[in-house]
């Protein structure tokens, strides 16, 4: 049996210590295969984004394993793993009018030097990054003057820069209108196609993940409530476990994937 | 140009004419500025080699009367210049510099302490009054940075600037009674340097603070990179594999010492920490291996400009270079302030 290309094992974690400890994730299991698109579900506080930044090396476990084709993420130096696995924040925020192509640039960090400036082959890198995610014609264009989805594309190609093998994603469309959550869903089917991208996905948007992902893992209080493919998960019954929620789910004929309709909210 | 684009960044060749351009800038400031003065001497004879140093009244005048004060000028404008980038950066706040942050303010009571109470001791080969200019500054930074990381916050401009504020009014009301309780001489000295001033006659202080404003520099020569990435967002450096804590340490100890080196050297010489690294950016963009470089020049440059003018605008009487910064940064802010509202 080969192993998975991430996996997480026995993970714990908790903010504060002493009396004000809270713990956040507790025996938390997660298989993702290369190439692959996971999405993670919750409420709010649940631990999605912990568990993001703990596979991104931001935050240590407190407990259990991670371990990137094989080798756990301990072992591995900040310059490493960063070449290997790229975030996608909810909102980015430049502070000062970098243009698009600098943005992207930056995602080259940790291939280079301390002193090293960008090269051709960067160049190049970036510049297939913005045409995967059809930002090349904005590349000149200063990127705070960009709409929240064009950001977003932007900050996508900036994370392929960065590293293609693994692509995490926090809320990517929570600030964005209907058609921007659409163009993003589209960007990431097609590197997820094309480039074999990994993909883990944090959403609250539940047609979202139906329609991008191929497994889903529901996590509630820091534990994983189930995990499998999209079509076993995605119930009513596991709806109403993780949100309180009686919800429709129905396969929908043109779109090509099950739809999740709210009916009530349970007292 | 458009073929060489392509296949480059082109950011081997914009700091190639950035650091050509602004460092010209700066280089023309340390030698035109010396030659201005109640006896106009001349560049030609400063640097005439067929006359002997002790008869060639130019080159004395150059180098003992004048230069030291150009040299002070350009090292607290580059000093104070650096802090302002790297503060804003690691910020990710466009207003935060020495000034706002109270930083100044910090290092100014450090400075003013040492200075009346006849401190006198070296440590590192650091001599006291830097060393106490530094600290002021470090405490300073310490009270409104951890002021917002507290309130959690992050970096709201609302707190830093507001903790800034009411800082520098603080220190200002503790500098006022150290004043009161000095001698009248003091006083006076103390008044005059709190307003900026460039009085420097000689080499000794410019030795004095060349220590801090060099291990400050050596800070700096890590940053511009990481700046780039901090300033889009801590977590997002984080993951792209910048060591944020060490990144964060060597920033802010590193600006806290340029100012300290400044402000013992020359008072807080108000609006050079703000106002250069935002006229810099609209030359040569946001990237900070441009930004950085640029800034140091350019803040020398900025000030030798703004110490001539204090020293020429109603001669014999010299203005300080303080009121001149102010007069002319003021409304510089003034104007960020409006562009971002």
């Amino acid at each position: 049996m080969s192993t998975p290309f991430l996996e997480v094992r026995d993970l714990a974690f908790a903010y504060g210590r002493g009396a004000a400890r809270r713990g956040v994730l507790s025996d938390v299991f997660l298989d993702v295969e290369r190439g692959s698109v996971v999405g993670l579900l919750g409420p709010n506080g649940s631990g999605k984004t912990t568990l993001l930044r703990i596979v991104a090396g931001v935050l240590e476990p407190a407990a259990g394993t991670v371990r990137l084709d094989g080798r756990p993420l301990a072992t591995l130096s900040r310059r490493q793993l960063a070449t290997r696995v790229a975030v996608v924040p909810q909102e980015t925020r430049a502070t000062f009018d970098f243009s698009v192509l600098e943005m992207v640039l930056m995602g080259r960090y940790p291939h280079l030097g301390p002193f090293e400036l960008e090269g051709a082959d960067d160049m190049e890198i970036a510049r297939r990054a913005l045409d995967d995610t059809g930002t090349l014609p904005l590349e000149q264009r200063s990127f705070a003057t960009l709409s929240g989805g064009e950001k977003q594309r932007v900050v996508i190609a900036a994370a392929l820069a960065q590293a293609s093998d693994l692509l995490l994603l926090d809320e990517p469309t929570a600030a964005l209108d209907l058609r921007y959550q659409f163009e993003i869903m589209s960007v990431l089917q097609r590197l997820n196609a094309t480039r074999g991208t990994t993909i883990i996905v944090s959403t609250h948007d539940m047609n979202l993940a139906a329609a991008l992902c191929q497994r889903l893992v529901l996590l509630k209080q820091g534990q994983v409530l189930a995990a499998g493919r999209t079509e076993d998960v995605l119930t009513p019954e596991n709806l109403r476990a993780l949100y309180d929620v009686d919800a429709d789910v129905r396969f929908h004929d043109r779109a090509g994937h099950l739809t999740v309709v709210p009916i009530a909210a349970r007292p | 140009m458009r073929v060489n684009e392509r296949s480059t960044s082109g950011v081997h060749r914009r700091l190639v004419f950035t650091l050509g351009g602004f460092g010209a800038l700066a280089l023309a400031a340390v030698l035109f500025a010396p030659l201005v003065g109640g006896t106009s001497i001349s560049l030609a004879q400063v640097f005439d080699r067929s006359q002997p140093y002790g008869s060639n009244i130019d080159a004395q005048i150059f180098f003992v009367a004048r230069l030291p004060r150009v040299l002070a000028a350009a090292l607290v404008g580059s000093s104070l210049a650096l802090a302002g980038v790297v503060f804003q950066a690691l910020l990710r706040n466009p207003l935060a510099s020495p000034d706002t942050l109270g930083v100044s303010a910090g290092a100014s009571l450090g400075a003013m302490l040492a200075i009346t109470f006849n401190a006198d001791f070296t440590l590192f080969g650091l001599s006291s009054v830097p060393l106490a200019s530094f600290a002021g500054s470090l405490a300073a930074l310490a009270i409104v940075y951890g002021l917002s990381v507290v309130r959690r916050s992050g970096t709201s401009t609302l707190v830093l600037l507001l903790g800034g504020v009411t800082l520098t009014a603080l220190l200002s009301a503790v500098m006022g009674f150290v004043q009161f309780v000095a001698d009248f001489t003091q006083t006076f000295r103390n008044v005059r340097w709190m307003m900026g001033s460039l009085d420097v006659a000689s080499y000794g202080p410019i030795a004095g603070a060349l220590v801090p404003t060099l291990l400050s520099w050596a800070g700096f020569a890590l940053l511009p990179r990481v700046l780039d990435l901090m300033s889009v967002g801590s977590e997002s450096a984080a993951s792209r594999g910048v060591d944020v804590v060490r990144t964060e340490r060597i920033a802010l100890v590193s600006a806290s010492l340029a100012t300290g080196a400044a402000v013992s050297l020359a008072g807080p010489v108000p609006f050079i920490g703000i106002v250069v690294p935002h006229l810099v950016r609209i030359v040569v963009g946001a990237d900070h291996r441009l930004v950085l470089p640029a800034s140091a020049l350019f803040g020398a440059a900025l000030l030798i400009a703004c110490d001539l003018v204090a020293r020429t605008a109603l001669a014999p009487l010299e203005l300080p270079v303080g009121i001149v910064t102010a007069l002319l940064g003021g409304p510089v802010f003034l104007w960020l302030l409006f562009k971002r509202a």
